[in-house]
C-alpha cells in the first residue's frame, strides 16, 4: 500500500545511501542519521522502509528511534532552534532564552511555528559552555554569550533571509 | 602518498616545519584563526571571511591564512594570530570584521602591532 | 555595546588595607567623567598574589600591569591608558634595580600556571592539514612502538602512571593487559568521544583542534591489545569535531598511516567513526557498546567487562579521548618525564573546562594536583562583578559541589573522591552567591532522571521520586522529614543501580545536603531561598524613596503588574506579578528590590 510518502523523492536517495554502505552490521543509528537528514523527521512510514532495507524488525526501528533523543517522529522547523539547557547556560540564564523564545514565537513543545519556519528543542550541552548561553540554529549556525534581545535579533536574521514576516503578527 | 618509513616520515616533518617557518617558502607569515565552536559561536566565520577578502583587496599573496582549534581562551573569542617573518606571534582577542580588516591593513601591510586587542606576544 | 577594557583590581585583604577602594573609587568617578562607563568593566578580583606591590591594577585587553597606586594615579590612567591609549611608563612594575619592566599578560598565572601535554596543539597546527601535525612530532611515537613489543609498550604506559580522563580513573595501562590477555583473533578500541557531561568540552575542543592525536592514540591502543579495527563514537551535537575527524582520517589513510601494513609493518589498522544520537548514558561503556552496535545504549551488568566481551562480544577497550591524546606524548618523551608531572597517584596533566560565574571561562591544561583555589582565581580570573564564590561544581551529573572551606584541595582522583564529588571528565562549573544549591541540585536530579534508560527500578523510579521531593522543596512547600527521605532514597539508589549513571546519579543532592544543608532547611522552615533564586520564595517590591515614577518597570513589564502614574511612586501587584525580573532589571534607581516573599508586609 504506497503511502504519499513513498512516491516522495527522499526514498530513492536513502536507498543509494544504504546501498552504498559495504559493512551493515551496526548502521542503524547511522541510517537513521541520514534518513532524518533527508526527511527531517522519522514518521512510521520512514521506520518501516529502513526496517525492511536492513532487514532488522520494525519494532527494533522503533525502539532505536523513541530510545535516542536526537531522532523525532514530529515535523520540525524549517531552522529548529536549540535552545541549550546544560549547567553552565543554566546557571548564566539560559531557561530566560526560552521564556522568550515561547512568547516571541507562541509556540508549545517543539512544534514548529505557523509559517514553518521555527520551531524550539532544548538540547544537552552544546560543549560551548565557555560562551554560555548558547544557542545553535539548524545544524551549524552556533550562537554564543546570547541575550534575549541578540536571540529577536538572530530569529528576524533568518526571517529576512526566508523573506517571511514575524509568525505571529497579522500581516 | 604512502609513508613507509621513519625517513620518509621525517622527511615530511622537515618540509612541514619549513612551511610552517615560512622560511624557504615564498609566504612571509602567517594569520591563523581560531575556528573551533567557541570561536565560531563568537562569530569567527565573519572574521575569516573579512581576513580573506581584506588580503584579496590590499592584494597580498604571500601571508597564508590558516584555520586552526580551540586556543583556551574562550572569553575573548574570536581569536587571530599573526605572524610575519622572524617577529613574536601576536594573538588578538574580540577580533569581529572591523577589526579583522585593520588587522590586515595595519599590522600585516605595515607591520604595526594594534595594541588595542592585544591579548597576548609569544607562543601559547 | 561592547566592552573596550576591562580593569581588574585586586581586592585581596592587602591591597584593600593599601588603599584600593579610593583607588577604585577616583577609577570609576573618572571613567564617568569621560563618558567611558558603557565600555569600561571594572572587576575586582580576589588576591593576585602580587600583595607587596599593591594597589595593584591589570588592563585589559593589552595586560598591562599597573602597581603601587594612588588614587590620582587612577585619574593618569583614566586620562592616558584609557583615553589615549598611552600606558603610563612611571607605574609599571619595576625590577630589583629600579629598572621598568612592562609586566604583560603573559607573565599572568593565566599562562604560567598552564602545563600543555594533550592542548599541545591546540590553536597552534591548522587540525586539517596532517603536516602540520607531523611537525610537530606527530606519527613519530606511534613509528616508534611498531618497534617495540606490544609488552613493552604496556610496560611502559603502567610504568608511567597514566588514568583514564574519562571519568573513573582505571589505570590504562592494566586494562590494556587484561584486553592483551583476552584470546580473541578479532579486538576492538572505542574512542569514546560521547562527552556527556553539561559543562564539559574539554574532549570536543581536542577532536576540533588535534584529531591527529586521537588517531594516533587508538593505533597505539591497537598495537598493544592487538587490535585491528577501531571506533570513533561521537556526540551528534559535535558537528565539526565529526568534520575535523573524518578529514584527519581520509588524509591518515592517504599517507598510508591508517590501513594494512602500516609502516611496513605487520600492523594494520581501520577506523570507522559512529555519530551519537543523543543519550547520556551512551558514555558509559556497556551502553556504549550497544549504541556502536547500532542498538538501543542500554548498559549491561559487568561482569563480563568489556575487555573479554565487548563490541560484537569481542575482547575491547573503550577509552577516553584525553587518555587517548596523552599517549603520543608519553611515549615520545618517555613514561618519567611524564610521571615527573602530578601527583602520586594521579600522573600528569587535566585538561579542565571552565564555565559559570568566572572571569576567564576557557579551557586550561594544569598538572594534577593543582588547588581549586589556583584554578578559580589565578588561571579563571575569579568571579564576575565583584561577587562571591560558593560552590564549583565537578563531575557533572555524577560529582559533587564543593564550598569555599575546601578550595585548596587539590585536583586529583582521589581528593576530589574524599569531598563526596568526582573528577569525572574535568568539567568545572562555577556558582556563585546568585546560586541557589538546592536548585542545583534539583537540576542534576532531573537530567539523571530524564537521562536514565529504565531499565533498572531503582535508577528509573529512585531518581524520580527524589526529584518529587526536591521540587517540593523549590516551590516552597517543603517538609522537614524530606530531608531524612531524600538521604534514605539516595542511598538505596547507590547501592542497588545497575550502572554507573544510576550509581552516581544521587551525588549532587548528596554533596548539596553535606555542604549547605543550611539552605535546604531554609527553604523547608523558614521558606527563605537566600540566594532569593527559587522564584515560589522572592517578591519583587518598589522602594517608594527612591522611585521616581519614571515609568520604566510599568514598560518592561509584561503582565501590567507595575502599577502608578508618572512621575509618581509605582507599585507592584503581587497577585499578577510572575517575578520575571524585568522590572529589576529595567530600574535605573534602585528602587525595584528583590526580597524574601515571606518578608512582604502588605500595605
Ligand atoms: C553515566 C556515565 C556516563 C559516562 N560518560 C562518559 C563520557 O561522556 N566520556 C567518557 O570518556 N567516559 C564516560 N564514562 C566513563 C566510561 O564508562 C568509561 O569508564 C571510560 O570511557 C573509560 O575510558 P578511560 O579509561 O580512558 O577513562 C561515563 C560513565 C557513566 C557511568
Ligand atoms: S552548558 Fe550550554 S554549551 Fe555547555
Amino acid at each position: 500500500m504506497p503511502t504519499i510518502l513513498e512516491a516522495d523523492s527522499g526514498f530513492k536517495e536513502l536507498d543509494k545511501y544504504i546501498d552504498g554502505i559495504k559493512e551493515k552490521k551496526g548502521m542503524l543509528i547511522g541510517v537513521l542519521h541520514k534518513a532524518q537528514e533527508i526527511f527531517g523527521y522519522l514518521p512510521v512510514e520512514v521506520q518501516s522502509h529502513v526496517a525492511e532495507k536492513l532487514h532488522v524488525p520494525e519494532s527494533t526501528v522503533y525502539g532505536v528511534v523513541t530510545f535516542y533523543s536526537f531522532f523525532t517522529m514530529k515535523p520540525r522547523g524549517k531552522y529548529p532552534i536549540k535552545l541549550c539547557m546544560g549547567t553552565a547556560c543554566y546557571v548564566k540564564g539560559g531557561s530566560k532564552l526560552l521564556e522568550t523564545l515561547r512568547e516571541e514565537l507562541e509556540v508549545k513543545g517543539d512544534e514548529p511555528t505557523k509559517n514553518g519556519l521555527f520551531s524550539i528543542h532544548e538540547v544537552r550541552c552544546l560543549g560551548a559552555c565557555s560562551m554560555a548561553p548558547v544557542v545553535l540554529v539548524g545544524d551549524n549556525d552556533f550562537h554564543g554569550h546570547v541575550t534575549p534581545h541578540k536571540l529577536l535579533q538572530i530569529l528576524d536574521s533568518y526571517r529576512q533571509k526566508e523573506g517571511k514576516r514575524n509568525e505571529n503578527k497579522k500581516s | 602518498m604512502k609513508i613507509k618509513n621513519l625517513e620518509e616520515l621525517q622527511r615530511i616533518k622537515e618540509e612541514s616545519l619549513k612551511n610552517l617557518n615560512g622560511r624557504e617558502s615564498k609566504k612571509r607569515g602567517r594569520v591563523v584563526v581560531g575556528m573551533g565552536t567557541c570561536g565560531i559561536s563568537a562569530g569567527a566565520k565573519d572574521t575569516l571571511r573579512a581576513i580573506v577578502d581584506e588580503m584579496e583587496k590590499q592584494s597580498i599573496d604571500d601571508v597564508a591564512v590558516i584555520q586552526s582549534g580551540c586556543m583556551g581562551l574562550c572569553e575573548v573569542e574570536p581569536t587571530v594570530e599573526v605572524q610575519i617573518g622572524d617577529e613574536e606571534p601576536v594573538i588578538y582577542g574580540h577580533v569581529n570584521e572591523k577589526q579583522a580588516r585593520r588587522i590586515v591593513k595595519e599590522h600585516v601591510v605595515k607591520g604595526n602591532v594594534l595594541r588595542e586587542i592585544l591579548v597576548k606576544r609569544g607562543k601559547i | 555595546m561592547t566592552v573596550e577594557n576591562t580593569i581588574l583590581i585586586c581586592a585581596g585583604g592587602a591591597c584593600i588595607s593599601s588603599g584600593e577602594q579610593s583607588v577604585k573609587s577616583t577609577l570609576e568617578e573618572e571613567i564617568k567623567k569621560h563618558g567611558l562607563d558603557s565600555v569600561v568593566k571594572i572587576v575586582e578580583t580576589g588576591c593576585m598574589g602580587s600583595c607587596n606591590l599593591g594597589p595593584l591594577m591589570v588592563i585589559y585587553p593589552e595586560g598591562v600591569f599597573y602597581q603601587n597606586l594612588k588614587s590620582q594615579d587612577a585619574k593618569e590612567i583614566v586620562e592616558e591608558h584609557l583615553l589615549k591609549g598611552r600606558v603610563v611608563q612611571r607605574l609599571f612594575y619595576k625590577g630589583p634595580t629600579g629598572e621598568i619592566k612592562p609586566r604583560m599578560k603573559e607573565e599572568l598565572p593565566f599562562f604560567t600556571k598552564q602545563v600543555k601535554v594533550v592542548t599541545r596543539n591546540l590553536g597552534i597546527i591548522d587540525p586539517s592539514n596532517i603536516d602540520e601535525y607531523i611537525a610537530n612530532d606527530g606519527y613519530f611515537a606511534l613509528n616508534k612502538i611498531l618497534e617495540w613489543s606490544p609488552e613493552r609498550l604496556i610496560e611502559e604506559i603502567k610504568k608511567s602512571g597514566l588514568r583514564g580522563r574519562g571519568g573513573a580513573g582505571f589505570p590504562t595501562g592494566l586494562k590494556w593487559e587484561f584486553t592483551r590477555k583476552s584470546k580473541s583473533s578479532e579486538k576492538y578500541v572505542i574512542c569514546n568521544a560521547d562527552e556527556g557531561d553539561p559543562g564539559a568540552f574539554m574532549d570536543r575542543s581536542v577532536l576540533e583542534g588535534d584529531p591527529h592525536s586521537v588517531l594516533e592514540g587508538m593505533m597505539i591502543a591497537g598495537y598493544a591489545i592487538g587490535a585491528q579495527y577501531g571506533y570513533i563514537y561521537v556526540r551528534a551535537e559535535y558537528p565539526l569535531a565529526i568534520e575535523r575527524l573524518k578529514k584527519a582520517m581520509s588524509q591518515a589513510y592517504e599517507y598510508g598511516l591508517l590501513g594494512k601494513r602500516i609502516f611496513n609493518t605487520n600492523f594494520s589498522f581501520d577506523v570507522e567513526l559512529r555519530i551519537g544520537a543523543g543519550a547520556f548514558v551512551c558514555g558509559e561503556e556497556t551502553a556504549l557498546i550497544r549504541s556502536v552496535e547500532g542498538m538501543r545504549g542500554q548498559p549491561v551488568q559487568k561482569p563480563p567487562y568489556p575487555a573479554q566481551k565487548g563490541v560484537w562480544d569481542k575482547p575491547t577497550v573503550i577509552n577516553n579521548v584525553e587518555t587517548l591524546a596523552n599517549l603520543p606524548v608519553i611515549i615520545n618523551k618517555g613514561a618519567d618525564w611524564f610521571s615527573s608531572i602530578g601527583t602520586e597517584k594521579s600522573r600528569g596533566t587535566k585538561v579542565l573546562a571552565l564555565s559559570g560565574k568566572i572571569n576567564n571561562a576557557g579551557l586550561i591544561e594544569v598538572p594534577m594536583g593543582t588547588t581549586l583555589r589556583e584554578i578559580i582565581f589565578d588561571i579563571g580570573g575569579g568571579i564576575p562583578n565583584g561577587k562571591k564564590f560558593k560552590a564549583v561544581q565537578t563531575g557533572g551529573p555524577s560529582g559533587g559541589c564543593i564550598p569555599d572551606e575546601y578550595l585548596d584541595t587539590t585536583v586529583d582522583y582521589d581528593s576530589l573522591t574524599k569531598l563526596g564529588t568526582i573528577m569525572g571528565s574535568g568539567g568545572m562549573v562555577v556558582m556563585d552567591e546568585d546560586t541557589c544549591m538546592v536548585d542545583v541540585a534539583r537540576y542534576f536530579l532531573e537530567f539523571s532522571a530524564e537521562e536514565s534508560c529504565g531499565k533498572c527500578t531503582p535508577c528509573r523510579e529512585g531518581t524520580k521520586r527524589m526529584l518529587e521531593i526536591l521540587h517540593r522543596i523549590v516551590d516552597g512547600e517543603g517538609k522537614l522529614e524530606d530531608i531524612d527521605s531524600l538521604e534514605e532514597l539516595a542511598i538505596s539508589i547507590k547501592d542497588t543501580a545497575l550502572c554507573g549513571l544510576g550509581q552516581t546519579a544521587p551525588n549532587p543532592v548528596l554533596s548539596t545536603l553535606r555542604y549547605f544543608r543550611d539552605e535546604y532547611e531554609s527553604h523547608i522552615k523558614e521558606k527563605r531561598c537566600i540566594a532569593r533564586s527559587c522564584k515560589a520564595m522572592i517578591a519583587y517590591t518598589i522602594d517608594s524613596e527612591k522611585c521616581v515614577g519614571c515609568g520604566a518597570c510599568a514598560r518592561a513589564c509584561g503582565v501590567n503588574a507595575v502599577i502608578g502614574k508618572i512621575k509618581e511612586v509605582h507599585k507592584i501587584n503581587q497577585e499578577a506579578c510572575i517575578k520575571c525580573g524585568s522590572c529589576y532589571v529595567a530600574c535605573n534607581f534602585d528602587a525595584v528590590k528583590k526580597v524574601d516573599a515571606v518578608d512582604l508586609v502588605e500595605d
